[in-house]
């Protein structure tokens, strides 16, 4: 880590830290219920007394995270591919996929649990892979097409083939794009896993541990799961944004030098 | 040096192969009650070496008329030929180096990588693109910049970049549509002057589109003054400045002379439209010296 990023990153952990510890104070001060929200350090204890348990469920809901990311990222990037390349394929394709992002993940989830049985990893893959893949179709679209004018008339002139113009201009022009829905989807993916654990799924699975602990009144034991769910969505996310450095590092300098 | 007014260098002389050749070329956008007549009979023809600016107020079909020549759109009516082909077979054979008012750069790319862009498409060997980049660093003067990134050059320096770009495939014919356009007026000077020196240079023949009148004046061998509704050439004025051009040639009398030839070229045609066709800046530099 260089002495910018550290610069850049001082302040939101400042922040954090500074809120846990308003969070923690307050909370005891003014002798808040843990049922409402439990202080920090009590949450703290719940994660060292749970982890085993905790443990599991996180490497659970992160591989069906992780799993729905790979496919939906996958079939949406695809699908943006043919859609700007072919005519046709943008009928068929987006109102499809207009389609798909407005099942409600509610209705959605338990059809899944009868398609491949609750303890399988799949129903959870299927759902965040259906929300993944719009806001990846719609972002590869853009990125592919939203091109400037100028700069196909300039491939035209070089009498440049489909092939290189996609790959010398729409491919590169469509990174930055891509990378902003990539970090959309990390953040959706977490939401898609937990959720769709709410209807079924193995007993530690972060979702249904929630829902189980807030049942049972264990209320620290619930917000430590649901903090373990946070960090799983912060660490996608910043894994989504090192790739972005590491495959595009002109456009981080070019939006810091504006 | 006033003796020799007329004479004029490379008018279409016979003895010079022609690299565009324009015969009653129009040009119509749309059909039936909204076809707009953008040129209309164009004869032109320029031959090998050339540079011919093309003039015109707003809406006088110059830039249409370089986008005939580039094939990057095709004529309604009339036959144009590029080194003896169609427009189209010669964009093919990459005859056409390409410079727009806007330097259309890949930020995702360095600099040496823009100006290697048309090569690596083009098939050219890794060494030989190196090669290439490298001399037309030097030749618009920016080997300093070789490593970086478009948005950290500026305007008139990204614009040499494009220039350099256009040349790396020594194309036959390089089409520049108001490339200084949106630079100031010194910087525009600076600019003109180099092109010039890349010109003598490369010997390459140049259609230059541009509003400003000293601009065309300075740079050209024949300024082709066009007038709108519909575009039509209205005349062509041989510059018979001395081949050897620098910033006294700008305060001499014979170019002033050829300024205000061209300038009451463009009103005799147009009275009262020329106005809002040259910028203020234009207008005060062409008052200023007549």
């Amino acid at each position: 880590m260089t002495a910018s990023t550290a610069r850049e990153w001082l302040p939101a952990v400042a922040v954090f830290v500074i809120v846990i510890a308003l969070w923690e104070i307050g909370f005891l001060v003014l002798g808040v219920q843990s049922f409402l929200i439990p202080r920090p350090s009590v949450i703290g204890e719940q994660l060292t007394a749970d982890w085993s348990t905790l443990a599991r469920g996180l490497a659970f809901t992160g591989t069906e995270a992780v799993g729905g990311l790979v496919v939906g990222v996958a079939l949406g990037t695809a699908a943006g591919f043919a859609t700007a390349r072919w005519a046709s394929a943008r009928e068929v394709l987006l109102p499809v996929a207009i389609g798909a992002s407005t099942i409600p993940i509610i209705a959605f989830a338990p059809i899944t649990l009868n398609w491949f049985g609750p303890e399988s990893l799949l129903p959870r893959i299927t759902i965040v892979a259906v929300m993944v893949f719009f806001p990846i179709m719609v972002n590869t679209i853009r990125g592919l097409t939203n091109v400037d004018p100028g700069a196909l008339e300039l491939f035209s002139s070089y009498a440049a083939g489909d092939r290189q113009t996609l790959a010398k201009l729409r491919g590169p022009n469509a990174l930055p794009y891509w990378f902003t829905a990539l970090k959309i989807a990390t953040t959706l993916s977490v939401i898609g896993a937990v959720v769709g654990e709410f209807f079924g799924g193995p007993l530690y699975a972060l979702g249904i541990y929630i829902t189980l602990q807030t049942g049972a009144s264990r209320y620290p034991s619930a917000w430590a799961a649901i903090l373990l769910a946070c960090a799983l969505g912060i660490v996608l996310y910043l894994a989504a944004v090192a790739l972005e450095r590491v495959a595009i590092p002109w456009y981080a300098e070019r939006e810091t030098a504006r | 040096m006033t003796g020799r007014e007329g004479e004029g260098v490379g008018g279409g002389l016979p003895a010079v192969p022609a690299v565009v050749e324009a015969i009653g070329v129009g040009k119509t956008f749309g059909t039936g009650e909204a076809a707009v007549t953008a040129l209309e009979s164009v004869d032109l023809t320029i031959a090998q070496g050339e540079f011919v600016s093309l003039i015109g107020p707003s809406g006088c079909g110059k830039s249409t008329l370089l986008r005939l020549i580039g094939d990057l759109t095709q004529p309604t009516t009339g036959s144009l030929t590029i080194n003896g082909k169609p427009a189209a077979r010669a964009r093919l054979d990459r005859d056409y180096g390409m410079v727009f008012q806007a330097p259309v750069l890949m930020d995702w790319r360095t600099i040496t990588k823009n100006i290697e862009l048309p090569l690596e498409i083009m098939g050219f060997p890794p060494d030989e693109r190196r090669r290439r980049a490298a001399d037309l660093l030097k030749l618009v003067e920016l080997e300093a910049f070789a490593d970086r990134h478009p948005w950290q050059l500026s305007g008139g320096m990204q614009q040499r970049v494009a220039i350099a770009r256009a040349l790396s495939f020594d194309p036959k014919l390089l089409l520049m549509d108001e490339p200084f356009g949106a630079l100031d007026e010194m910087t525009r000077e600076r600019m003109n002057a180099e092109l010039m020196s890349i010109w003598r240079r490369t010997g390459t023949t140049i259609v230059f589109v541009t509003h400003s009148i000293p601009e065309a004046v300075f740079l050209s061998t024949r300024v082709v003054v066009m007038s709108a509704r519909p575009g039509r050439i209205a005349q062509v004025v041989d510059i018979d400045l001395p081949a050897e051009r620098s910033v006294e040639t700008r305060e001499s009398e014979r170019y002033f002379r050829l300024v205000t030839r061209v300038r009451e070229a463009l009103r005799q045609d147009e009275p009262g439209d020329v106005g809002p066709a040259l910028s203020d800046a234009e207008r005060v530099r062409a008052e200023g010296l007549a």
